[in-house]
């Protein structure tokens, strides 16, 4: 963890060697998530979004560095807290929200609400609702990337409450000992729901704990977006040089409550706004970019104002979405139809 | 042209055929490449398919989710458990990641889950019958063949499946030996085979039981009683249409299974037929299973718990005498 005790202002961001105009859209897309994220809640608790979600408002340099530093043809998964993810993957904003909504428009027809969403057309393999579960996917694609050889990495996301799991932990036994082209990505943002993870984990690192596996591991800034790319970019090369994976875990903060309306009382005021005053992604990202002359202050409002609008119309596109077609309620269940065969 | 191996023999030769046909055909798990798996279930494929077969670390977990992403990634995995008890160490992995991704996400993940089944030695651990479970999962589909003949039959239609698939072997089939066609022979997935015709009496069974089913069967004929046998072969989905066509025609039926009776597949085909087929009963429909009892170690306590041709006989003889009824 850095030691902020001398800092008043947001910390500097590590941008060398990264194309200016990529990072703009960076922020761009940061900005997005948030926006959308944040205008979730209301959405939740007027009922127009069934039930809840979890957001990761305060943790879009994750998602924005990792995925700028993957290819196209990479897998990734994600887990309960997906939608920076997703976006950042490139699923459309109109889409992911009619998902939200249960629309017939949304990612899935309305299938998968906030956990489930995936862009499989962009090797996406979703959110998922069991803690841990994503990175055994990404396992997965990437045993068969090795087999196939087919120059494809695998990255699969996970937070610090799966580190207390076993699954995650056969994930990342046997892709080491296969060498396989995973990146296990640990986003450690300090609480599994409501309980502080370090109260819950034995040892005091999880990097060790991960090297004992056998596998590079690596702790980052996870709201330095620069710093996430590097070290996935660098993980990325190891992996495709046949050197296996890598164990990365980013230090991040989610602002908001596990679960939409959700107080958080498990910590304090001060730690919440140490972390937005000091470490915000957007903020420090913002503040390098206007330094390095890439970005002035109109062409931010701009940036934001074209955010705002986008949540905006994403909203109107799932409110106008129809509901799903109930006759499909059981429809591509498996591709064989078991009512051909009898059944009622 | 066809050849008398044995059932796991037909497995292998199943295999064989479809990984020359399909590159996309992976083997994992544990013990496999050289002893073929606990059962020799796979014996000579890892050598003959250097590459394709991987020795998975004892984690069930993993191996399921392996198999799961491989499969979302272009391979058509065979994830071997050895024994399908060790699949509810990966419960998670095959009822909420395999089953669930073409609903979700609309693409199908073609892996056979494949594990040894049924009652035999080893005690309680090593001796559920869970396909039962599996069949009430959406999006799995469960199948247990009787013979070698089907055994590779199925086993290749479950390659060339899109979903997932619980291929279940029964452990005191292992050995069985029976005729297997050469080449193409490819038994569809959710048919069930009329085993032995008769006009009496259905009997509706699955793995081991068919054959002691046809046993009585043989014995009844001496009386004059014809039973028809109904091998199930796929337990999801059902072919209730081939079991309801027999019921119509015989009045009576009796469900067999190896499996606790209670919530049983066995449970399931009856009151599917009594809902379609009520007014073509002659006798109730009569279910024969196991104990609701873990199994035991000791030969007489297994024998006392699952059910013995006796019982399926006197099952049988309830349906033709109704006042009869067996508990």
């Amino acid at each position: 963890m850095i030691d902020v005790s001398e800092a008043r202002e947001p910390l500097p961001v590590s941008l060398d060697g990264l194309d200016g105009q990529d990072l703009v859209e960076w922020l761009a897309t940061m900005q997005l998530i948030r926006d959308f994220e944040e205008a979730l809640d209301p959405l939740c608790l007027s009922g127009r979004i069934p039930g809840g979600v979890h957001v990761a408002v305060g943790q879009e340099a994750v998602a924005v560095g990792a995925m700028r530093a993957l290819e196209p043809g990479d897998v990734v998964t994600s887990s309960h807290r997906p939608h920076h993810h997703g976006l950042a993957r490139g699923v459309e904003p109109n889409a992911m929200m009619a998902e939200l909504f249960g629309r017939a428009d949304g990612t899935g027809g309305g299938r998968c609400g906030t956990m489930h969403i995936a862009a499989m057309d962009r090797h996406y393999y979703g959110g998922n609702g069991i803690v841990g579960a994503g990175l055994g996917l990404a396992l997965g694609a990437a045993l068969a990337a090795q087999v196939r050889g087919s120059g494809q990495v695998a990255l699969g996301f996970f937070g610090d409450g799966a580190v207390n799991i076993g699954r995650v932990w056969e994930a990342i036994n046997m892709a080491a000992a296969w060498k396989l082209p995973l990146i296990a990505f640990c986003e450690n943002n300090l609480y599994a729901v409501e309980t502080p993870t370090a109260s819950v984990t034995g040892g005091d690192s999880i990097v060790r704990r991960a090297e004992g596996f056998g596998l590079p591991a690596v702790q980052v800034d996870g709201q330095d977006a620069g710093a996430v790319h590097r070290v996935v970019r660098e993980a990325r090369e190891r992996a495709l040089a046949g050197e296996g994976p890598t164990f990365v875990e980013a230090l991040t903060y989610r602002y908001q409550g596990h679960n939409t309306g959700q107080v958080t009382s498990y910590r304090t005021d001060a730690e919440v706004e140490e972390w937005k005053q000091l470490r915000d992604p957007l903020v420090r990202l913002r503040v390098a970019l206007t330094a390095s002359g890439l970005l002035d202050d109109d062409a931010y409002d701009a940036l934001c104002a074209r955010s705002r609008e986008t949540v905006a119309a994403a909203t109107a596109f799932a409110d106008a979405s129809p509901w799903p077609d109930l006759a499909t309620a059981d429809a591509g269940v498996t591709e064989i139809d078991p009512k051909l065969r009898g059944n009622p | 042209m066809s050849t008398r191996i044995t059932l796991s023999q037909a497995f292998q030769q199943g295999v064989r055929e479809e990984m020359e046909r399909d590159d996309a055909i992976f083997v994992l798990g544990t013990d496999m490449v050289e002893r073929g798996g606990h059962f020799a279930q796979l014996r000579g494929i890892g050598s003959e398919f250097p590459g394709r077969v991987r020795d998975a670390p004892i984690s069930e977990a993993a191996m399921v989710a392996a198999g799961v992403g491989a499969a979302l990634n272009g391979l058509r995995p065979i994830v071997d458990l050895n024994f399908i008890d060790f699949a509810l160490g990966a419960m998670d992995e095959i009822v909420n990641q395999a089953a669930k991704a073409r609903f979700m996400w609309g693409r199908g993940v073609p892996m056979v889950i494949r594990g040894t089944a049924g009652i035999a030695f080893y005690a309680a651990q090593h001796n559920n019958s869970l396909e039962a479970g599996f069949a009430h999962t959406p999006g799995l589909l469960v199948v247990m063949p009787s013979t070698p003949a089907d055994t590779k039959g199925l086993i290749k239609s479950a390659l060339r499946c899109d979903d997932p698939v619980v291929f279940l072997m029964h452990k005191s089939l292992t050995g069985l030996r029976g005729e297997v066609p050469e080449g193409e022979h490819v038994v569809p997935l959710g048919e069930a085979a009329i085993r032995r015709a008769g006009d009496d009496v259905t009997v509706v069974a699955y793995g081991a039981l068919v054959a002691r089913a046809e046993r009585v069967a043989e014995r009844l004929a001496t009386e004059g009683v014809a039973v028809e046998v109904i091998d199930l072969r796929t337990l999801f989905p059902l072919d209730l249409a081939t079991i309801e066509a027999s019921v119509r025609r015989t009045g009576r039926l009796v469900v067999a299974s190896e499996a606790p009776r209670h919530g049983g597949i066995g449970g399931e085909i009856a009151a599917a037929i009594q809902e379609s087929s009520f007014f073509y009963l002659d006798a109730p429909i009569q279910r024969v299973g196991a104990l609701h009892t873990p199994i035991s170690h000791s030969p007489p306590l297994i024998a006392a718990a699952i059910p013995s041709e006796e019982q399926l006989e006197r099952a049988i003889r309830a349906t033709l005498t109704p006042q009869e009824a067996v508990a």
